[in-house]
């Protein structure tokens, strides 16, 4: 009994939150215009259900190719990194000083550069999914036991066998446990660039519904937003799961 | 027989930012080929720097390392390494584990996919012969913490290795289980006759595996004391109850204490 309350408690919890959203709006008789009732939202979902899907899309394929793009250029600059603890110290400074940039502010630049449209978007997505997966990858290989470096050092190997053999594999665990995190913020990263200028993707539905008070279409984009965002971290748990289970079962764990 | 290991008036300096730790100084050491060596000491007196310095993973500052007639200037390719911790690698099986060394050194390394079959036919025989007969196909994870050191062992001696060297292997294990693994070393080394060199804390351990136990004094270590141990071979887990082992354990044990004040 246990275990099936267990599994249905994700959706007991979704389920109790938009009842009790619902049953504020209603009791405390809250304006439309204010925040919009689930009920209110779902039906301007079904009514403009045509759009909303369009810009879904448009918003999945533009973080999925900015996630992509993050991945590939974050694991080979992570392995660099990991590599050499010149070029580790060299980088790291920048790194941070770049994360630490908020990407609203590079939008601007991007869309002058590249005009309106998906490619701030897709530039943007990757711009702010790319930094944990670098440092995880970094980290996967900095945090290699040294002994076993003497190992294999003492056998005669060179830095590219011990990443190959050793480095490399042992920075799964760490390379999918980032990409969880990467994918949602790509999510951010596209919607915040749709937001600010594009003419597809529901960041740029949101804008658009906002500007003329539809704030049930607002709330319909953000939970479809947010169905995209729980769907893709889904995806990418389980396959954390499937390709490093034997870092789930050995004592070492995967960082976050 | 002829010096296999070498090491001739070395210092070992590691510079850090807090000033530089002397590890070694003036320390001096020979042990033959097939020898069973073990090194004892205090914590700390530098006995794992040393292991470093053998296999060419540190430098030393001044004097010089032999190695079979080669002077060492770099990690040395031919030495088979264990230590405290097993350190196998969890996303392979036990068998190709044991077989990493043999997919990094020549002249197995130029052959090891085209005769992959015959290779893990040795592994598994190795294996066996340390008791994990069956295992091979296994994970790491699904071994006791004395399994997984016999496995570290096999890696370590999978190459036949002229060299092998130990950094307290058995010290994270029971006190059974120590003794056994004793006695799979004895067996191993009786038949290939590597040279080994041990570092341990455990006394009886030196004195039941070991032809020679050096002594070291407290950082910056060198050797105080060497001390043969001509007990009868083969030798049998009985023996440590013998008046003479107890004596040579006894000497030992007064000289560390004495180095430990020092
Ligand atoms: N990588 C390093 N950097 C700086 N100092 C080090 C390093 N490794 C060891 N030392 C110093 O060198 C000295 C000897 O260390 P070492 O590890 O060789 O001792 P040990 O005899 O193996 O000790 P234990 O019996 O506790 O394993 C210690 O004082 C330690 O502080
Ligand atoms: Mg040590």
């Amino acid at each position: 009994m246990n275990t099936t309350l267990e599994k249905l408690s994700p959706w007991l919890f979704t389920i109790g939150i938009f009842v009790l959203w619902e049953a504020a709006c209603r009791f405390f008789n809250i304006d439309t215009f204010i925040l919009p009732s689930p009920s209110e939202t779902f039906a301007a979902m079904a009514q403009h259900w045509w759009p909303l899907m369009r810009h879904s899309f448009v918003t999945l394929w533009t973080t999925m190719a900015g996630f992509a793009l993050a991945v590939a250029f974050g694991i080979v600059l992570g392995l660099i990194v990991g590599w050499s603890r010149t070029i580790y110290r060299g980088l790291y400074p920048v790194m941070i000083g770049f994360n630490c940039i908020p990407k609203v502010a590079v939008v601007p630049i991007l869309i002058m550069w590249f005009g309106i449209g998906e490619v701030p978007a897709i530039l943007t997505a990757f711009l702010i999914s790319f930094f944990p997966i670098v440092v995880n990858v970094a980290t996967g290989l900095a945090t290699m036991e040294p002994e076993l470096e003497d190992v294999l050092r003492a056998l005669g190997a060179r830095k590219l066998d011990i990443m190959l053999k050793v480095g490399i594999p042992r920075t799964q665990p760490y390379l999918f446990g980032s990409l969880k995190v990467a994918i949602t913020l790509a999510f951010v990263g596209t919607v915040v660039s749709e937001t600010v200028g594009a003419n597809a993707g529901l960041g740029y539905q949101i804008a658009l519904a906002g500007s003329s008070f539809q704030m049930p279409l607002v709330f319909a984009a953000l939970l479809l937003l947010a169905v995209e965002g729980i769907a893709m971290y889904a995806v990418f748990a389980y396959i954390e799961v499937y390709f490093t289970r034997w870092a789930f079962r050995s004592s070492m764990s995967a960082a976050a | 027989m002829t010096a296999s290991v070498d090491i001739g008036n070395v210092d070992l300096t590691y510079k850090g930012v807090s000033g530089g730790v002397l590890a070694l100084k003036g320390t001096t050491l020979n042990v033959e080929r097939g020898e069973f060596a073990a090194v004892v000491g205090p914590s700390g007196c530098g006995k794992s720097s040393l292991m470093k310095l053998v296999t060419g993973l540190v430098p030393a500052d001044t004097g010089e390392i032999v190695i079979f007639g080669d002077k060492v200037r770099g990690p040395v390719k031919i030495a088979g390494m264990a230590f405290q911790n097993p350190n196998l690698l969890p996303w392979r099986k036990v068998v190709d584990n044991v077989l990493l060394p043999l997919e990094i050194v020549q002249p197995h390394r130029q052959r090891f996919r085209s005769h992959k079959a015959e290779y893990r036919e040795q592994a598994r025989a190795l294996l066996a012969t340390v008791g994990l007969d069956g295992f091979g196909e296994r994970y790491p994870w699904e071994l006791s913490g004395g399994m997984q050191q016999r496995v570290s062992l096999c890696r370590a001696l999978i190459h036949q290795p002229a060299l092998l060297m130990l950094d307290e292997p058995f010290a994270a294990l029971d006190a059974f289980t120590r003794e056994e693994l004793w006695c799979v070393l004895r067996d191993l080394w009786q038949k290939l006759r590597f040279t080994v060199i041990l570092v341990t804390h455990d006394l009886r351990e030196a004195a039941f595996l070991a032809d020679t136990i050096h002594v070291m004094s407290a950082r910056p270590g060198r050797i105080v004391m060497s001390k043969p141990v001509d007990l009868r071979r083969p030798r049998d887990l009985d023996i440590c109850f013998e008046p003479q082992f107890i004596e040579i354990v006894h000497e030992l044990r007064a000289k560390i204490a004495e180095v430990r004040q020092a």
